[in-house]
């Protein structure tokens, strides 16, 4: 059986070509494991091989990362691995940031799984965690020994595709994904125990730390609200009779940009709202009650407004996730700037 | 107050000519069940299917699911709605436990679940381990929904009260006495240990997103103060539509796990004092009124630590948020109970609002996560509505009858009162 192909990548310092005074030299390859590579190799075992070491100074990749990438990417899709793994790279900041930057780029590119390791106050951490396995080190080469047989052990899980456990049992940086599991008791003792030790004075571990929210600063106000172009966007639901583009009742994965062109007012035999989360009962009697556009019309020949955009935007809030909806908004402000529109109406339900 | 509960074990159900129970086995008249729910000319059609755990069963869309439960004494059950308004939490009430009464019939919203009785999902919701009576309704045509609604809601009630009256005259298996005092007399019962409350966040968005107290909409009420043994003879009701993984169904009302494991507890290392009801009603001005309500109330009745929990996720995460922020703020240890809905990938934020007060969150499990549904044999209700409901999308029904969906397509699988041992963690 042939040997599963892994790529290792690594900075100057750790290939021995001097210290901070190098670390600007640009991509080298190297044949088979090098420096750290070496211990690597022989936690792998036989089952895989190093089959090349590349190696880049951490100022050439922080200052050309786009050209340090793309010389990388060449090597590596030349030795054609199932695997790709950068560092260990401890507390090294810049290190850990091409670690994960050149682990995300071959992940993206060639689809193959890709680790690394670094101390969690590494910069590049934060940076990345989100995106790949990172093996927790501690902050200096010295817990080599003790971060090469945990980065073998999950990259041959990588390797092979079996499930990747939780953090504490595979010794990774917890990427931030919720994953179910069954617990020994149910949730309302496991709450009463927390409660209990909460109110010892103790602060209990939180099953699920919150998150610092992004908050969305409001835009400055409109100057002259009569000359302005006006869409409406909504998280409502409203859609064309028959739901063309089969838009989620909740969780949505999508949202629709339908027109208004020619309607004096939304008539419920063209709309409906698909919305899970609300009694629609009144909408579908009126869909003006969500897309104003009966209203809109009469404040544009009253000269309220200046005109409105000839379509409107629309997905389903409920459950949709917080990712789905900003990325539905990345994709559909650019359009409507780019149509001159100068203010949204956002309604929601 | 104090109430004795006296349960009867069911270990299985089976159709007979009259409703009676027989060493465990609960024989049910469909006939008389049929003829109980047309009483109401909403509903034209009525038939009673039997689901048993293991059973290649799946049903949908399942409204809501209730216990057979029968006042011995001290009033009647579901006061208000079925019973006459009269007070309860006192007394002696028997329980059919193990039996369920699920409605299930023609979707009114997008909010009704599915149960499956076996294979990999089954694990998912308490209701594929108990032995059920399936109503299954059809309205009449043209039905207006919060009608239908009504009707649907009833139809359950009603059944289960009629097979309550089974468990009137037998002796229970297991008897169990739950006792709070008066406030003055609760505190000096236990002096030393720290005094702990329940705020019930019952679900009150509006139309179809109703929870009833006494016969009361909670969107209609200001915060109040029950006793805990209230629940348990039906002081509440489900209004049935909500997100089906999040639905506090009337049986969950009347089994509240955050009630039962604080009597456990109580006299032991805490003095449960009793719940405040709030609801989750969708104003800002509501919101901001009830939650200076709950911190109010926590704070008027000495509370030294409380547990919250929701029904539902979205709106009512900021009315959790809230009720934290105003809890904490009187000095109160607050944990809150929730479940998570992160995407499909797991990686959004699992819930829609946050205060800093909210440091310590007991977990029901992630919702978004996609479920496999294997082809069962027998399916007690339709599937026509499986993309619509919530938790299904285009193409989640397949040609052989197999489902792919979110798991919050399954009835109380993520229900955030703790009831399950389904939970989350990072990974």
């Amino acid at each position: 059986m042939s040997k599963i192909k892994v790529v290792h990548y690594i900075n100057n310092f750790f290939a021995g070509i001097g210290g901070e005074e190098m670390a600007h030299v640009g991509v080298e390859r190297r044949v088979g494991p090098a420096g750290p590579g070496l211990g690597l190799a022989a936690a792998l075992g036989d089952e895989f091989e190093i089959v090349s070491t590349l190696v880049c100074g951490d100022n050439y990749f922080g200052e050309h990362t786009a050209d340090a990438v793309a010389e990388l990417l060449g090597y590596i899709r030349a030795d054609q691995p199932q695997l790709f793994i950068a560092g260990p790279a401890f507390n090294a900041g810049r290190y850990g940031f091409a670690c994960g930057t050149i682990c995300k780029a071959v992940a993206d590119d060639l689809a193959i799984p890709v680790l690394t390791a670094m101390y969690p106050e590494n910069p590049g951490a934060d940076a990345f965690k989100k995106h790949m396995i990172i093996i927790e080190t501690r902050n200096s080469a010295a817990d080599m020994r003790a971060a090469i047989p945990k980065m073998a052990a999950c990259a041959k899980k990588l390797a092979h595709g079996e499930e990747i456990g939780s953090p504490q049992e595979e010794g990774y940086i917890e990427r931030g994904i919720r994953v179910n599991y069954f617990a020994e008791k149910r949730g309302s003792e496991r709450a009463v125990e927390l409660l209990v030790q909460k109110m010892r004075g103790e602060q209990p571990v939180s099953e699920y730390p919150l998150p610092v929210i992004d908050r969305v600063e409001a835009a400055p106000a409109v100057k002259d609200i009569r000359k302005c172009k006006i869409a409406v966007v909504t998280s409502g639901g409203i859609v064309p009779t028959g739901n063309p583009d089969r838009i989620e009742s909740s969780s949505a994965s999508k949202y629709g940009k339908y027109s208004l062109e020619g309607m004096e007012r939304m008539d419920k035999k063209d709309f409906l709202s698909i919305h899970g989360g609300y009694d629609r009962t009144f909408i579908l009697e009126n869909p003006n009650l969500v897309i104003p556009l009966d209203v809109l019309r009469d404040l544009v020949k009253e000269g309220e407004i200046g005109e409105i955009a000839e379509y409107f935007i629309t997905t389903t809030g409920t459950g949709t996730s917080t990712g789905n909806a900003k990325k539905f908004g990345e994709d559909f402000a650019p359009k409507l700037k780019a149509d001159g529109v100068d203010a949204v109406l956002l309604t929601s339900t | 107050m104090k109430l004795e509960l006296g349960k009867i074990f069911i270990k299985d159900v089976q159709f007979a000519d009259h409703t009676y129970v027989d060493k465990g086995v609960l024989y049910v008249c469909a006939a008389e069940i049929e003829k109980l729910v047309l009483e109401d000319s909403h509903l034209i059609a009525c038939r009673v299917e039997l689901a048993h755990p293991g059973e290649s069963v799946r049903i949908a869309p399942v409204k809501d699911a209730i216990e057979p439960r029968v006042k011995v004494s001290g009033g009647q059950i579901f006061p208000g709605i079925i019973g006459k308004v009269n007070q309860v939490g006192c007394g002696r009430t028997h329980v059919l436990s193990g039996a369920v009464v699920l409605t299930v019939g023609r979707i009114v919203g997008f909010q009704e679940g599915l149960i499956d009785m076996s294979g990999p999902a089954a694990c998912y919701t308490p209701f594929s381990e108990t032995q059920n009576v399936c109503v299954v309704i059809e309205p009449r045509e043209g039905l207006e929904t919060h009608e239908y609604e009504t009707a649907g809601r009833l139809a359950g009630l009603k059944v289960a009260a009629y097979l309550g009256e089974a468990a009137r005259e037998l002796e229970p298996d297991e008897i169990t006495v739950y006792e709070t005092k008066p406030l003055l007399e609760q505190i000096a019962q236990y002096p030393d240990l720290p005094r702990v409350g329940y705020l019930h966040m019952l679900q009150s968005q509006g139309l179809l997103h109703d929870t009833y107290y006494y016969g009361v909409d909670a969107k209609q009420f200001l915060p109040t103060i029950m006793y805990p043994t209230e629940i348990m003879d039906g002081a509440i009701v489900s209004g049935n539509c909500v997100a089906p993984c999040d639905k506090v169904t009337t049986y969950h009302h009347l089994n509240n796990p955050v009630i039962e494991d604080l009597y456990k507890r109580h006299g032991k290392d805490i003095n449960f004092m009793g719940v405040i009801l709030t609801n989750e009603n969708v104003f800002l001005a509501d919101k901001i009124r009830c939650s200076d309500m709950t911190g109010k109330l926590a704070e008027y009745l000495g509370l030294q630590g409380i547990l919250i929990t929701e029904e539902g996720y979205g709106n009512p995460d900021t009315d959790l948020m809230m009720n934290c922020k105003s809890i904490a703020d009187k000095g109160v240890k607050v944990v809150l109970i929730t479940d998570e809905f992160p995407g499909r990938d797991g990686s959004s934020y699992s819930l829609a609002d946050s205060t800093p007060q909210a440091d310590t969150i007991v977990s029901c499990g992630n919702g978004n996560v996609i479920v496999n549904f294997p082809p069962m044999e027998r399916v007690i209700g339709t599937l026509d509505y499986v993309e619509m409901m919530i938790g299904g999308y285009d193409g989640s029904l397949h040609e052989d009858g197999s489902i792919e969906a979110e798991l919050q397509i399954v009835i109380a699988s993520t229900i955030a009162n703790g009831f399950n041992k389904l939970s989350a963690k990072g990974y």
